[in-house]
């Protein structure tokens, strides 16, 4: 599914190493967690994978069902099946969520030459998502994410992956912000889209999200590499003795 | 005390250039008086204070810049709505063009023949708005207005009017020169909606005069026609009553030059003024909205929200004052203006003021220039929108605080359309 090799990335304005070689793979219907400190590259990468301006690559490779990944415009990589979810949704005032998301799903179709959803089949569908996800219909008529509480947000997110069935899903933080309940209705609309065909990055600081999304494999992320990998009880690890110890095994 | 010799030779040079209107009527003292009060001012000038930004040589001089005019096949705005149309060709009024002059609860007439009749209620408010509008702020366009319009209709509301009148502008002639005048007024507890679009002439300068009075309510949405070289100096005036409600939405796109002066004075107590504006300019386009809004009562609000979408060169001008008169007290004053530049070429200017001598206020004003917010057109194309469709619905997103002024819903996703097609058009 999505194959990350030996990835370098720098910051476009200053000569800022962020990314030094990360490998990274992650196979269908698997679950990744990346966990590692503040500046370790975790967001970067992912937006990096999403095309997000202001980064530049400075060697390796990262491709999505073999795809090149990076030579593509952000809506290339969506319609490709790439999902990111913000840490910090953007609020768009005067452009109401059902239309912002009927747009996108609708793009995309084009995108891959498929037909364009009905007004009535879209309505149909997002009110069945919308539900199981605890969004009621006038936060879908409300402008995107403006006046949403974090956790209103972050269901936004979960809402919107729902919609648009990406293949490969990256969730950046998704648990910053969030009391207990909110996490909970978050992963579980996350662990509802899990699937065969659906590939989850987890990328978080803490270990109880893990709780919620349980993951497959765990990587720690540190100064720009990827310095360890291991099953869920690494997560544990981590949460039990912090970083510390890692960084020094690693240095 | 006139204006300066070489203002005076100016103004001279456009008067003498000008017929007023013949006829022993009333009208005729009315209009004398404007031309006095034009020949005491003198016509515009770079100099003046309040035509800084926007030089007004190309409204002011004798002839009028030839203007093609702009030929689509596109249905014509307000189309689905249930209107009386009026129909204005190259600044005259086109009977065979337009519907029957009735509407329930509305008297709809023509201004060359009220002028006719001894007795008229149009005879107490021609020009009479305009007047008091001239200070503190001189108007001399509006003025000229006054003394040489040679057309327009009068309208009185008594009721509640089942329908909107809709004043369409017809541009044809390259040359026309376009100098329409409107009296409106809405009687107690009256209602009613106007609605005005087309580009008019090759240059169009109109005053339009409102009294609204207690209880009464006025909607007023127009567009400006898509010409692109076109030219108009637009004056609104409006006195408002106690309790009564004013809204005023214009949709720009396109245009070489625009002037829209909009003087509003609340008089009575709880009353409602809105107005705001959406413009969409590419490339040779200078659009200015100047604003006055006077609070002479107490618990009155006044809202201002200007928005300008600037690209290729473009400019756009905001010149917006709230005055608060000494007793005006409870007022809620809110104004902003800002402009979306989609390049580095286009500017804006924009000229702020806040005049307040009540105590127990609140006002506020903001005024921004930016760009395409990078965080958001990312989100947008993260989700799949590719970057143009994804620039116009933040460039809509931009614009919807002034569209959501417009309170008909119909209304509103009319204009909604109109600026969603523009901008499509746009897109490379």
């Amino acid at each position: 599914m999505l194959e990350i090799k030996n990835l370098q990335v720098k910051l476009e304005d200053e000569d800022k190493q962020i990314l030094k070689g990360v490998d990274l793979t992650i196979g269908a219907g698997e679950v990744h967690a990346i966990m590692g400190p503040n500046g370790s590259g975790k967001s970067t990468l992912s937006y990096v994978l999403s095309g997000k301006d202001g980064y530049e690559v400075t060697g390796g490779t990262a491709t999505l069902d073999g795809e090149d990944l990076l030579d593509m415009d952000p809506e290339e990589r969506a319609a490709l099946g790439l999902f990111l979810a913000f840490q910090y949704p953007v609020e768009i005032p005067g452009v109401g969520n059902m239309t912002f998301l009927r747009t996108a799903v609708n793009a995309q179709r084009k995108a891959r030459g498929e037909e364009e959803i009905s007004a009535a089949e879209f309505l149909k569908v997002i009110r069945e998502k919308a539900k199981t996800l605890k969004i009621d219909a006038e936060m879908l008529k409300r402008p995107v994410n403006v006046g949403f509480s974090g956790g209103e947000k972050k269901r936004n997110e979960i809402l919107q992956m729902a919609m648009l069935e990406p293949k490969m899903c990256i969730l950046d933080e998704t648990d910053s912000g969030l009391d207990v309940d909110a996490m909970k209705l978050v992963s579980d609309g996350v662990n509802a889209l899990r699937s065969e065909g659906r590939s989850f990055l987890v990328i978080t600081h803490y270990q109880r999200l893990l709780d919620h999304i349980k993951p497959d494999v765990v990587h720690i992320m540190a100064n720009g590499r990827i310095i360890k990998t291991g099953g869920p009880d690494l997560a544990l690890e981590v949460e039990q003795n912090g970083y510390a110890d890692l960084l020094e095994e690693h240095a | 005390m006139g204006a300066p010799a070489e203002k005076q030779t100016a103004t001279e040079a456009r008067i003498a250039a000008l017929d007023l209107p013949k006829g022993a009527d009333w009208a005729t003292g009315l209009r004398k008086d404007a031309l006095a009060r034009l020949t005491t001012m003198g016509l515009p000038a770079r100099r003046d204070e309040y035509w800084k930004y926007t030089r007004p040589d190309t409204l002011t001089q004798s002839d009028p810049v030839p203007a093609t005019a702009f030929i689509t096949d596109e249905t014509p705005v307000f189309d689905a709505i249930e209107r009386v149309k009026i129909v204005f060709r190259d600044g005259v009024f086109d009977a065979n063009a337009s519907d029957d002059l009735t509407l329930a609860g509305v008297t709809l007439e023509r201004l060359s023949d009220v002028t006719q009749t001894d007795i008229h209620w149009a005879k107490d408010l021609y020009g009479s708005l305009e007047s008091q509008g001239q200070t503190p702020v001189e108007r001399p366009l509006a003025a000229l207005n006054t003394a040489f319009a040679n057309d327009g209709i009068v309208i009185r509301v008594t009721g509640k009017a089942s329908q909107a009148v809709n004043l369409i502008y017809h541009h044809e002639s390259e040359t026309s020169d376009a100098i329409l005048h409107h009296v409106v007024k809405v009687e107690e507890g009256a209602e009613l909606t106007l609605l005005e679009n087309g580009p008019a002439a090759a240059r169009f300068n109109k005053v339009l005069e409102v009294d609204i009075a207690d209880k009464a309510s006025f909607h007023h949405v127009r567009t400006q026609g898509r010409d692109h070289d076109r030219r108009a100096a637009t004056h609104i005036f409006a006195r408002l009553g106690t309790e009564s409600t004013f809204k005023s939405f214009t949709m720009t796109a396109n245009g070489v030059m625009t002037r829209n002066e909009c003087v509003i004075e609340l008089t009575g107590d709880n009353a409602f003024a809105h107005v705001a504006g959406a413009a969409l300019g590419d490339g040779d386009f200078h659009h200015d909205d100047t604003v006055f809004i006077t609070h002479d009562a107490v618990n009155c609000e006044s809202r201002q929200v200007f928005k300008k979408v600037l690209r290729n060169g473009a400019t756009g001008v905001f010149q917006g004052k709230i005055l608060v008169k000494d007793g005006a007290q409870k007022t809620d004053g809110y104004q902003i203006s800002q402009s979306l530049l989609l390049d580095d070429d286009s500017q804006f200017l924009a000229k702020p003021e806040l005049e307040i001598y009540a105590d127990d206020v609140a006002c506020s004003h903001g005024s921004t220039s930016g760009a395409i917010d990078e965080d958001a057109l990312f989100y947008l194309r993260s989700r799949g929108v590719p970057e143009g469709p994804a620039t116009d619905l933040l460039t809509l997103s931009f614009l919807a605080e002034a569209v959501d002024e417009i309170d008909d819903p119909v209304l509103a996703a009319e204009i909604g359309a109109r600026l969603e097609s523009w901008l499509e058009r746009r897109r490379s």
